[in-house]
């Protein structure tokens, strides 16, 4: 049986990185000696940060939870990558945040698995709810970089018509979705098979982008043996950010993702490769995430590769598995690609499963970024933005801080990609200052709401002092009321002065 | 500096090398012009350059901003360079630093420089010593092949008059100083500012948008008088490759920073230009309105942007601003 094939047209926005991308050529796939410790951050995901379920010298499995989401809160579960035992539960430096709660794991070097997790032949056979249940307890986040908890994401019960497989990795430096795609080919479709299965969808499409051969190739012999004729493969262009979710969901169905809305309102919604990947080793082997794959890449490292590292590895042992730093170290570091990666403040960093790229580049890959002139308004930034956003007005709204046109020119539309910045001729820096008005926003809503509840609350208090002296002068007139009216009362008030008067009467005489 | 935050690669794109381009393909306009009118046009280029750059770093010096990088930007030049194309050869200096003065000193840095400009300075520069000094700057010598060294009727002027003298477009186009297409000298001059534009689109510079819909909004104007009238209407082709035609439209009506935002709104100001430059030359007083027309057009950019902004991804509409 054949697979069907859907090749996609170049989009009208987005970069084509051309040469640059090609100093980067395809990776080995090794994988990582097993460290001596792990540090495990407790959110390594979007949402809240894990309870921890550990302390200090409990003996972990590989796979055992060390920390626990709450049921109804948005995160997920996190688990030992190895074997051992627990060192220090405390907060420590993590990657994306400034501080987090993290376990550190010595290892035993037993790699002993935790038994919690039972593999199963033949997944597919189980029920959604049972399925489902595995995704949420193994702790599965979208590997691509959002982290965006998988259980949640597929807990949608019908109005999924369509699953996309995200392997149209566009950053320019990455490859591990490529490896993944290579050499996990029939987990990846596995994967596929129980996301379809709990969405209860019935089409699959795989992006690949165009200029992936191999993965291309191997994908197509594992589909045409597999023959689920559920499946198609789509060939993307190589165009940043293609690979963005939204991006991607409007190309490949030509429907997009409402504003303000959620992907499956859509009727598609996106998973990387390597996540279907994660659920398949999951439910087969009953292992959560105890590693991922990392590329290791740039002029800075003497051996770029990628490696199959567990979680919670330290970034310099992965540097030092590329054969460590080169001459031409521009001395900076990473985590992501060139184009929407976060600069780590050290190499003692853990892995976690966020990180799809550590990226160390040769001090003449990186652009000198020079100061920025005006504005000539040239709309270069309109012409490559994959929003439809014009960030040349945004920019004029930014700088007068007028919010309310900022909303209207899009600023909560913008995915924060950087094209704009890469074609700037003004080289202004855009995207850093729509983050910035984003949070600027932000903390404006909540000043709002701050101030509109402090003005319910002295609103509350004005009424209720209001009510009370109401009441206070009621009770006063009504006191009033019955001593003027009440005859009885004053006659015996006039009683009560006669007697008195009489008594003083009484004492004169 | 901003080292810390994503996105760490970047184009090659800069001011410098988008001005640099454009005086690039400025250059077969220059060429040709000079060919036609003599050395005066050299002249010119010359003493535009040296007022604007000069009235650039002294203003900007005035308003305590980096004169170096002012001056290296290429703005300033490419105000002179089009300065220098819309006036005639052989001015008089101190018309020409009037020239200079408005452009750089009142219609740029009065509002604040690069980038803040509503007008198109070099139309302002133009247009100013156009009304002021009308018998200089209205007036273009006879074509250096001399057929009439001292004749000063362009070929909009000599249609414009003479079809007021009851002659017919035959009649007219059959004289001397009317060559295959065009004006004698007008016709290489507009077609080699067409060869510049196309390479700018090449190159990125310029988009279609502004270009395209002005020359075909006007080709169609022209077209539909001509088909009507063809006695006392100028043929399409001869008022696309007349005056300032291609100039306007692919170096002066694509000045983004006095220009509309969007590609729809480019295509609108495209148009506005041909309708305000087309009324112009059939009714106006000036044989080429096209200063007049950019001008009146950058005025009404605030309400083209307002209208044209385009669907934000995941919107049902445009935003209504």
């Amino acid at each position: 049986m054949s697979v069907p094939v859907i090749t996609i047209a170049a989009p009208d926005w987005g970069i084509r990185f051309g040469h640059d991308a090609q100093r980067h050529p395809d990776l080995m796939l090794q994988t990582a000696r097993l460290p001596d410790r792990v540090r495990i951050p407790l959110q390594q995901h979007i949402g809240s940060e894990a309870r921890p379920l550990v302390q200090e010298g409990d003996r972990v499995l590989a796979g055992q939870p060390v920390g626990r989401m709450d049921v109804n809160r948005l995160g997920a579960h996190v688990h030992a990558s190895l074997s051992g035992h627990v060192t220090r539960v405390g907060t420590a430096l993590v990657p994306g945040r400034r501080n987090g709660l993290a376990v550190d794991i010595q290892s035993d070097g037993l790699d002993e698995r935790w038994p919690g997790f039972a593999p199963h032949s033949q997944p597919l056979r189980l029920s959604t709810a049972a399925l489902r249940k595995a995704v949420l307890d193994g702790g599965i986040v979208g590997l691509g970089g959002a982290t965006f908890p998988a259980g949640i994401k597929l807990n949608r019960g019908g109005g999924v018509a369509t699953l996309i497989l995200n392997g149209a990795e566009c950053e320019p430096v990455i490859r591990c979705d490529d490896a993944l795609m290579c050499h996990y080919t029939e987990e990846m479709l596995l994967g596929a098979q129980i996301m379809l299965r709990i969405l209860e969808a019935d089409s699959c499409i795989i992006a690949i982008k165009q200029d992936m051969s191999s993965a291309i190739s191997r994908v197509t012999t594992s589909l045409t043996q597999l023959a689920d004729d559920r499946f198609q493969i789509a060939l993307v262009p190589p165009v940043y950010p293609i690979g963005g979710e939204a991006q991607l969901i409007q190309l490949v169905t030509g429907r997009e993702i409402p504003s303000g809305g959620l992907p499956w309102d859509s009727g598609a919604i996106c998973q990387n490769v390597a996540t279907a990947a994660a659920i398949a080793t999951l439910l087969t082997k009953g292992e959560p995430m105890l590693s991922r794959i990392v590329t290791v890449t740039g002029d800075g490292v003497a051996a770029p590769a990628n490696f199959v590292a567990r979680i919670g590895t330290s970034i310099e042992s992965l540097i030092n598995a590329a054969g460590g730093y080169t001459q031409q170290s521009a001395g900076k570091l990473m985590m992501g690609g060139p184009m929407m990666g976060v600069e780590l403040a050290s190499n003692q960093l853990p892995v976690t499963k966020a990180t799809n790229c550590i990226y160390v580049p040769g001090n003449q890959e990186l652009t000198q970024k020079s100061d920025a002139v005006a504005c000539i308004r040239c709309g270069d930034c309109a012409a490559v933005c994959p929003a439809d956003l014009m960030p040349q007005l945004l920019l004029q709204a930014q700088a007068t801080s007028d919010f309310d046109r900022l909303e209207q020119f899009g600023l909560s539309d913008c995915i924060e990609c950087g094209c704009c910045d890469y074609v700037c001729p003004s080289r202004i820096p855009l995207t850093r200052q729509f983050i910035h008005a984003k949070q600027q926003r932000w903390q404006i809503a909540l000043e709002k709401r701050r101030a509109s509840k402090a003005s319910a609350r002295i609103t509350a208090r004005d009424a209720r002092k209001q009510r009370e002296a109401l009441e206070l002068e009621q009770a006063l007139e009504q006191q009033t009321h019955n001593v003027t009216t009440a005859a009885g009362a004053r006659s015996a008030l006039e009683a009560l002065l006669e007697r008195t008067g009489a008594d003083n009467s009484d004492d004169q005489s | 500096m901003n080292s810390g935050t994503a996105p760490f690669w970047l184009g090659e794109n800069n001011v410098p090398l988008v001005m640099r381009r454009v005086v690039l393909a400025l250059l077969p306009v220059t060429l040709c012009t000079t060919f036609y009118f003599g050395f005066g046009m050299l002249l010119n280029v010359g003493l535009l350059v040296a007022f604007c750059l000069v009235t650039e770093a002294a203003l900007v010096r005035m308003r305590g901003r980096n004169v170096r990088q002012a001056l290296t930007d290429g703005s300033a030049l490419v105000t002179a360079l089009l300065l220098a194309l819309a006036l005639p050869p052989a001015m008089s200096w101190w018309t020409l630093l009037i020239a200079a003065l408005f452009a750089i000193g009142l219609a740029k840095h009065v509002y604040g420089g690069l980038g803040q400009n509503p007008f198109n300075p070099a139309m302002v520069g133009y247009v100013t010593v156009l009304v002021a000094f009308p018998e200089q700057a209205a007036v273009w010598p006879g074509l250096t092949p001399a057929i009439d060294a001292v004749s000063g009727a362009t070929p909009l002027d000599s249609i414009k008059m003479q079809l007021g003298q009851m002659r017919t477009m035959a009649e007219i186009t059959a004289q001397a100083d009317f060559g295959m297409l065009a004006g004698r000298g007008w016709e290489w001059i507009n077609l080699s500012a067409l060869a510049g534009g196309i390479w700018l689109m090449r190159k990125q510079v310029i988009s279609w948008h502004v270009p395209g819909a002005m020359l075909a909004t006007l080709a169609a104007l022209y077209f539909v008088f001509y088909a009507f009238s063809p006695a006392t209407h100028p043929s399409p082709i001869l008022g696309l490759l007349s005056g300032g035609t291609m100039l306007a439209a692919f170096f002066v009506a694509t000045d983004p920073v006095s220009g509309a935002a969007s590609n729809s709104g480019k295509i609108v100001f495209g148009m506005g230009v041909a309708v305000l430059c087309f009324a112009m030359r059939k009714w106006g007083a000036y044989p080429d309105g096209i200063g007049f027309a950019v001008l009146i057009m950058n005025m009404a950019v605030p309400l083209i942007d307002r209208l044209t902004v385009p669907r934000i991804y995941g919107h049902k509409k445009g935003p209504r601003i």
